[in-house]
């Protein structure tokens, strides 16, 4: 057992790479699911007793090859990181059954075994972001998601997502340059890469003396701003979640945004926030001001499309100003609503596109006007993907209620009674493009197009169950999430100064 | 106030900062995909520059403990930028490799040319 359990931090990196090199190896997409479905159903496991050992006994350290840091590189596991580990790995494990009927659809057959490659060298580059304690490391998995990520959307059949996975390489890439540069700012200044150690040579003496750590809090927060999608530096996501294979929307929507917002969260308060006196700078407002638009811009945009996977891809930009809004308010209710809306727009809108994801396998169409009455040849899925969609909106009773809530609460305690109403004006547009939706797939007579649809079969259907389910459990129970979250984001502002 | 003195001094952040602008410039500027790439690239490049520079010391050698030798050049941005440049290769391959598909799926690679088609259809 000494083998196994003092290096969990390691596997949870080692095992989805050593994944990813074995199926490029077999080459046979069965045995590529294999072995995909294999990695992803240990992964939480790994995360969730990491996360289990944190809770109970503080961070776990992880000296990769012995050396201590900051010399070498540390793998650290606290409780934000460690929530966020099962986070991402209980959402590659859900999903996962989904993808083998869903990709032999949609993606061709000599590329399967590459898909579920790409795949697991993405879900490395993830988990990598998370657990790593050293900002270059970061910056070299981000890349390894990043690259593997570009591969999956330019597999979507339609050739705009070759378009739409260029302009996302371009854009990925200038984020991601950006991050470096501010790295490289803040290694010129302290010498060190290790996070917690830059924040220990980061002292308050720094604060408003050094026009380059500012610099450096700018170039970081442009760059990871553009991983994350926050308004107006989303150009990518729409296009990229639009025309990439059904599954693979499921997946990013619910992963690879979420873990550049956890990047941007570790800077903010376990970095930058030790040198400057976070409240007193211009960056809050920025993101606060930002939030709002998202929130706005982004749903009255997602108001007026037709194709679903598009308008949920505008409401996901929409949703991400949710959780930038809770680190902007940067109290212990706002920034728990943030934390918390992390994992339950995650939950929500993987159920929303593995519902589209279904319906495309049945329907070949996700466009609003050819959906007419799929309800009542879908009911199952249709009835997940309105759970979905009252979790979007914000409805008591699902766990997109108990973010908002954390959200309104961290306004109040700033006094800020108009962004209050700026939260709840935002839900009134998600629910006219969900209302929308809900409209023809529900009321309107079936059309003869989808006369033969039906259900999809239960290895996509139970993924897709399971997470409506959730989608109202954490809307009653909250200890998993909420509770979770405000340890977090009291670790994070105790780290203020 | 920065004085000419200054800038001369730093001048190879100067260099730095044009390299970086150039590459940006022509990122967003050049409707060509491969043009685009080659923007990225020397974007990237800068960066290098960056973490490079101010690890090189004139006379410095590798740090080997030499009663010979007192003055050591910081290996470690040179090691870091192996990796950048590493991942900077993957990037432009992969962005390379989608423009020939892109050429293949719409017989152009100006950005502006491959907009107007997709308007069509």
């Amino acid at each position: 057992m000494n083998a196994v359990w003092p290096h969990l931090p390691a596997w949870q990196v080692v095992i989805p790479l050593l994944g990813a090199a074995l199926v490029a190896f077999l080459r046979h997409s069965g045995a590529a699911f294999a072995v995909a479905l294999a990695v992803s159903w240990l992964m939480p496991l790994i995360a969730g007793a990491m996360l289990w050992q944190v809770l109970a006994t503080g961070p776990i350290s992880y000296h990769l090859g012995s050396w201590p840091p900051p010399w070498g590189i540390e793998y650290r596991v606290d409780v934000l990181s460690g929530f966020v580990l099962v986070l991402v790995s209980a959402v590659g494990a859900v999903v996962m059954p989904f993808a083998r009927r869903s990709v032999a659809f949609e993606v061709e057959d000599g590329q399967q075994a590459w898909f579920y490659c790409m795949y697991l060298l993405c879900l490395t580059g993830l988990l990598g972001i998370v657990i790593t304690g050293d900002a270059f490391n970061a910056f070299v998995f981000l890349e390894v998601s990043s690259l593997s990520t570009y591969v999956l959307v330019a597999l979507g059949r339609d050739r705009r997502a070759l378009l739409a996975a260029f302009q996302y390489l371009i854009l990925g890439t200038i984020g991601a340059t950006f991050y470096i540069i501010g790295v490289g700012l803040l290694y010129l200044l302290t010498g060190s890469l290790n996070m917690v150690d830059i924040a220990a040579r980061l002292g308050p003496e720094w604060a408003d003396h050094s026009r380059a750590i500012v610099a450096a809090l700018a170039f970081i927060t442009v760059g990871v701003s553009l991983k994350l999608a926050l308004f107006p530096l989303h150009a990518w996501l729409p296009n990229a979640y639009a025309y990439a294979p059904s599954w693979v929307t499921v997946f990013l929507s619910a992963t690879a945004t979420k873990v550049a917002i956890y990047l941007l969260v570790r800077y903010y308060f376990s970095i930058f926030g030790v040198a400057i006196e976070f409240r007193d700078l211009p960056e809050t407002e920025i993101i606060l001001v930002l939030s709002v638009a998202a929130m706005f811009v982004a749903s009255l945009i997602a108001v007026f499309q037709t194709d679903l996977k598009r308008m949920l891809a505008y409401s996901s930009v929409a949703q991400i100003g949710y959780i930038t809004l809770g680190i902007g308010l940067a109290n212990q209710a706002g920034l728990t609503g943030g934390l918390v809306h992390i994992v339950n727009h995650a939950l929500m809108k993987a159920a929303l596109f593995l519902a589209v994801g279904a319906i495309f396998f049945r329907v070949r169409s996700v466009r609003l006007p050819d959906l007419a009455g799929i309800g009542r040849r879908m009911p199952v899925t249709m009835t997940a993907f309105t759970i979905g969609c009252l979790g979007l909106v914000g409805t008591p009773g699902t766990s997109g209620f108990i973010s908002k809530w954390y959200l309104a609460l961290g306004a109040f305690d700033k006094g800020w009674w108009v962004l209050v109403f700026l939260i709840v004006g935002s839900s009134l547009i998600a629910l006219v493009y969900v209302g929308r939706v809900l409209e023809v797939v529900w009321l309107r007579e079936p059309s003869a197009a989808i006369a033969d649809a039906s259900d999809p079969p239960l290895s996509m259907l139970l993924p897709l169950v399971v997470l409506a389910a959730a989608t109202i459990y954490f809307g009653f129970d909250t200890g998993w999430t909420a509770g979770i979250a405000d340890i977090a984001a009291r670790d994070l502002l105790g780290g203020l100064r | 106030m920065p004085t000419l003195a200054d800038f001369i001094e730093h001048y190879h952040y100067a260099i730095t900062i044009f390299l970086m602008m150039t590459g940006l410039y022509i990122v967003v500027a050049r409707g060509n995909m491969v043009k685009k790439l080659v923007g990225l690239s020397i974007f990237q490049t800068s960066v290098y520059l960056l973490y490079v520079e101010p690890a090189k010391i004139i006379g410095g050698t590798a740090p080997i403990i030499d009663p010979a030798f007192t003055v050591y050049s910081n290996p470690l941005p040179h090691v870091l930028m192996l990796t950048a440049i590493v991942v900077g290769v993957a990037t432009i391959a992969l962005g390379l490799a989608l423009v020939v598909r892109i050429n293949e799926a719409y017989g152009t690679i100006e950005e502006d040319e491959i907009f107007d088609m997709d308007r069509d259809t």
